[in-house]
């Protein structure tokens, strides 16, 4: 490992990975990546491998459409050898609810207004785009066929080693214990394998950042709960976009590989780290899956595992640096999206990190937002 | 074992063969659950009942560490494929 950096990345999920490959993309030399376990060992590799520009608010909405125009291009400008698995067939996002309904009407309204070219559906057009669906009780639909999916391990594992090839320095199984900061500046990064100088450090460790940010005195407005989720095995094609509903709080998609993944936003999960599973969720959702897609009763459930959601209290992200420490910069707070923003918010951290104008403007997702009281809070969230 | 064992498939389930383990392992993995991300190698209907002790023992072999070294991937329920039908079911004979 490097004793001395230019900036120093903590995190081996997709936003530190994404972060470390745009330094050196933007042209950074001495980049140090350090990651307490391995690749996608946190949030990353524990997701539901989504990506949607379908967003409720305009900075989620934007965030997430520069992420799939980067997700279009990221296998040629990586140049990864594996598949990403990145796949377009959209998300129908279901409303059986009045108040649902409302939301989805403004929210299209909303991502026309930006770009996004999602549209409302009666049930009867959902039904001829996922014809397993079961359309009874249901008010409408929205559906954007950009959305869809791609391989976080894969996605991770291309910005990872296109940031080893141009020089990056990626450290697994070595946890950052401490940041030293003197006269308001970041001077060095302490490791359990030593000291790394380094003007510069980055906070991506997604359920770890409030920790990480501790170690410079920031405190974080973020809290970890569980969500559990479930995998089928391989089956033939069933559905082509993630159908998605915030009020049953639930989505599925099939991969392209075949295999049907879904999970449950519970209301009730306790704040925490536990990552344990339960058998009451196998239930839970293949009740619920099982009224909304018949088809899936005779699919089998092949492994259920879950994660961390590191949540702000508007789910949005928490971008840049903080007033009176120089060189200390965070991408943290994803609130169960950061997979899909992780294209976007590596450029936008890289360029701050070179005193650069950011391509998007992301000022009012500071942390300092929460003491102002200038949040809207994002009404899509599983 | 030599280069023209690559083609030998070692997850059944998922189509893997020794030769993109090998390759994962060249490409830097040193622990099964990296493997795993990396091949798709025991992920499939059986979960690696299989492949998971030929895995460790390439591991082993290329890392030059006892196999009992090689750190093991995480073993997740249900421990047998279920059908979505039946778990939706759990507990209705109870309520009866």
């Amino acid at each position: 490992m490097r004793r001395t950096a230019d900036a120093v990345v903590i995190g081996g999920g997709v936003t530190g990975a994404s972060v470390a490959y745009n330094l050196l993309k933007l042209g950074m030399r001495d980049v140090v990546l350090c990651e307490k376990a391995t690749f996608c060992n946190g949030s990353t590799g524990r997701c539901g491998a989504g990506v949607r520009e379908q967003w409720g608010s305009k900075g989620n909405c934007l965030l997430a459409k520069a992420s799939i125009d980067m997700f279009e291009q990221l296998a040629d400008e990586l140049n990864y050898p594996h598949d990403l698995e990145f796949k377009q067939k959209g998300y129908l996002m279901l409303a059986h609810t009045e108040k649902e309904w409302a939301q989805f009407q403004k929210n299209v309204q909303l991502q026309n207004s930006l770009g996004i070219k999602s549209r409302l559906c009666t049930p009867e057009e959902a039904r001829e785009i996922v014809p397993a669906l079961n359309t009874e009780g249901m008010l409408g639909a929205t559906f954007n066929g950009r959305d869809g999916h791609a391989n976080p391990f894969h996605v991770t594992r291309a910005y990872l080693t296109a940031a080893e090839r141009m020089g990056a320095d990626i450290n697994y199984f070595t946890e950052v214990t401490g940041i030293e900061v003197s006269g308001g500046k970041v001077k060095a990064v302490v490791t359990k394998k030593g000291v790394i100088e380094t003007p510069i450090v980055i906070n991506a460790a997604g359920p770890w950042a409030k920790p990480v940010a501790e170690m410079v005195g920031v405190k974080l407005p973020l809290f970890t709960q569980r969500h559990q989720i479930l995998v089928t095995e391989p089956v033939g094609w069933l559905l082509d976009p993630m159908v998605m509903s915030f009020s049953i709080g639930i989505y599925c998609q099939q991969t392209p590989h075949g295999s049907l993944i879904m999970g449950i936003g519970d209301p009730h999960e306790p704040k925490g780290y536990d990552i344990g599973h339960s058998w009451e969720f196998l239930r839970d959702m293949s009740r619920i899956i099982t009224r909304l897609l018949p088809a899936l009763k005779d699919v089998r459930v092949v492994r259920q595992w879950s994660g961390l959601y590191t949540v702000t209290p508007d789910a949005h992200p928490i971008l840049g640096g903080v007033p009176g420490i120089d060189g200390y910069l965070q991408a943290v707070g994803f609130s169960g999206h950061g997979f899909m923003l992780a294209p976007a918010v590596g450029q936008i951290i890289a360029e701050m990190a070179l005193g650069k104008v950011t391509f998007l403007d992301v000022r009012n997702l500071d942390v300092g937002r929460f003491e102002r009281g200038e949040y809207n809070v994002e009404p899509s969230v599983v | 074992m030599s280069r023209t064992d690559d083609d030998i498939i070692v997850c059944r389930c998922e189509d893997v063969t020794l030769g993109e383990i090998r390759r994962a392992i060249a490409e830097g993995a040193t622990t099964m659950d990296e493997i795993r991300r990396i091949t798709r190698a025991g992920m499939g209907p059986c979960q690696g009942r299989t492949c998971r002790q030929l895995i460790a023992l390439e591991l082993a072999r290329k890392t030059g560490k006892p196999v009992a070294e090689v750190l093991p991937s995480t073993i997740r329920p249900p421990m047998k494929a279920v059908t979505m039908g039946s778990l939706a079911k759990i507990g209705e004979e109870d309520a009866e």
